[in-house]
């Protein structure tokens, strides 16, 4: 395929040469373990601390806090399971959303199996959980309280310092899945009051097989990966260094140029939403207008089906994504456009696009033609469609 | 994930669009999965299928499903049509992967439709046809293997 364009940053994105170039020396160079004794293994222990720093730095959290996983969904998993294990004398109440990323919403059901109530949380029609709703769900026995940071499908930005004041209020931890919003947007634990916080490698242009969990001092959840002492006894395994190194690495030039990117994004951003919406009749923008990721577009194009789309834009060299039930291999559509109060039909034809840096104004303007032909194309074999033409003229 | 012989269906579909008066139209499957296909027949006196053209709401799969559904019915009896079952739609397209499997059930129902629709229109009993089921998810869930 001659061209390119790939926007699907909120799938994985690439890793940044400097990032990579920081990681290499670990694999054939500094190679020791960490754990290890002898001073050879000095560069490795040191450079696993520095990017401890780097990334408690992006949240203004202490170092100590910070504990290296094998991704977002390991940190999703340890943080409810964990939790829900250490504090169950106190109760085995639940508090989440419904539009949570499924490591969030399958661990929760697993703990629904196995003796914990789990309360779903609505949003709105943007994806804005309800804070009234989330306060009077609120009991004695509740122990914790886990919404995302940012929504991964629509980009809507949880707030995050509102949900973070209710928890304190109520004596209860918020735990949040930061996988999409860490390092894209600012967060601060003090400020928001945040107690655990999952968060990702390659979501911001580091390497896969590494994550990040914020553990705040003081809360008592033990180890879920069980064996060696590593990672202050809650995290057991060798240390995974050059991912480690790369996950620090990204967090900091992502910080370094969140304002930069974002303005840039925004702006492309903002110019693709416009167009499709001027554009594409019959075309709905998902998520909040501003409270949202400054790289998320989210459209639902009514009368078509998300995966026909996708291969289509694929061969015009364009990388999407589609929260339609073919492409999550269930008959449902996704569970975040059902719970902004989407019916089936509409939002069976999603299409999620996420920038980055790299893109540019001429990619988004090259995605919007294509997409306008494709549409009109499924369109004109759509039975929907045509019922639709035939009842309004 | 898909055959050479559903891409090409997909991207190329036989026979998509509308037959004005047809002799039988049947829609089935629902917006709630994610499938809707449509089937228009057009039927000469001696009972040979002379047209078939086809609108879907749907995956790839959805979409070359109808399309290879409406290539087999074109010039057959309507006797050679009650044949054309979800499995041969599959064979004919170089199989389907497990998921998409669903997609030729409702390429089959949607030419019994069709013809269930030719029958009631004309007043008479086609042997070996029944009432097609309107909705796909109202049958029993498609066996989860590759075929």
């Amino acid at each position: 395929m001659s061209k390119l364009i790939y926007l699907d940053n909120a799938a994985t994105t690439q890793v940044y040469p400097e990032v990579l170039d920081a990681m290499l020396p670990y694999f054939t160079e500094h190679y020791g373990n960490p754990a290890a004794i002898y001073s050879f293994a000095g560069e490795s222990e040191r450079a696993v601390a520095k990017a401890r720093k780097q990334i408690a730095d992006v949240i203004g959290a202490k170092t100590e806090e910070i504990y290296f996983t094998g991704g977002g969904s390991e940190s999703d998993n340890w943080a409810l399971k964990a939790t829900a294990e250490a504090y169950s004398s106190k109760g085995k109440h639940i508090i989440t959303s419904a539009i949570e990323h499924h490591a969030i919403l399958h661990t929760a059901q697993w703990l629904e199996l196995h003796g914990f109530e789990v309360t779903y949380v609505g949003v709105d029609e943007n994806g804005k959980i309800k804070l009234d709703e989330l306060e009077a769900a609120i009991r004695p026995d509740t122990i914790l309280i886990s919404v995302m940071a940012a929504n991964n499908e629509i980009g809507t930005i949880e707030p995050l310092k509102e949900i973070g004041a209710i928890a304190k209020k109520h004596g209860v931890l918020f735990h949040t899945d930061a996988v999409q919003a860490f390092a894209h947007v600012p967060i601060n634990v003090d400020e928001m009051n945040i107690d655990m916080l999952s968060a990702s490698g390659h979501k911001i242009n580091g390497p896969k097989g590494i994550g990040v969990m914020y553990i705040r001092k003081g809360v008592k959840i033990r180890s879920f990966i069980h064996g060696g002492a590593q990672e202050r006894q809650r995290r057991a395994g060798t240390h995974n260094v050059p991912g480690i190194v790369g996950i620090g690495k990204a967090a900091e030039l992502a910080v370094a140029n969140m304002e930069k990117n974002t303005e840039y994004e925004v702006k492309l951003r903002d110019h693709l939403i416009e167009r499709v919406l001027a554009e594409i009749p019959y075309t709905r923008l998902n998520g909040d207008r501003t409270d949202r990721l400054p790289n998320n577009a989210n459209f639902c194009f009514r009368f078509i089906e998300g995966e026909s789309m996708l291969i289509l834009l694929d061969q015009a060299g364009i990388c999407g994504s589609s929260g339609s039930a073919c492409t999550s291999g269930s008959l449902d559509p996704s569970h975040v456009l059902l719970a902004i109060g989407l019916p089936h039909e509409i939002a069976h034809g999603s299409l999620r696009l996420t920038l980055s840096e790299k893109t540019t104004m001429e990619d988004i303007d090259y995605t919007v033609d294509k997409l306008k032909a494709i549409i009109e194309r499924l369109r004109s074999m759509s039975p929907l469609y045509e019922d639709f033409v035939r009842k309004n003229g | 994930m898909y055959s050479e012989k559903v891409m090409d269906h997909f991207n190329n579909p036989r026979n998509v669009g509308e037959i004005e008066n047809p002799s039988g139209v049947g829609t089935v499957g629902n917006a709630k999965c994610g499938d809707i296909m449509r089937m228009y027949l057009d039927i000469d006196d001696n009972g040979i299928i002379q047209e078939a053209k086809f609108k879907t709401f749907g995956c790839g799969a959805a979409v070359a499903t109808s399309s290879m559904a409406t290539e087999l019915v074109k010039g057959k009896t309507i006797q050679e049509a009650l044949q054309v079952t979800n499995k041969a739609v599959m064979e004919a397209l170089d199989g389907l992967p497990p998921v998409k499997v669903h997609c030729s059930l409702l390429a089959e129902e949607a030419i019994h439709a069709a013809l269930w629709d030719y029958a009631e229109k004309h007043n008479i009993k086609i042997e070996g046809l029944e009432r097609p089921v309107n909705d796909i998810s109202e049958k029993e869930e498609a066996p989860e293997e590759e075929y």
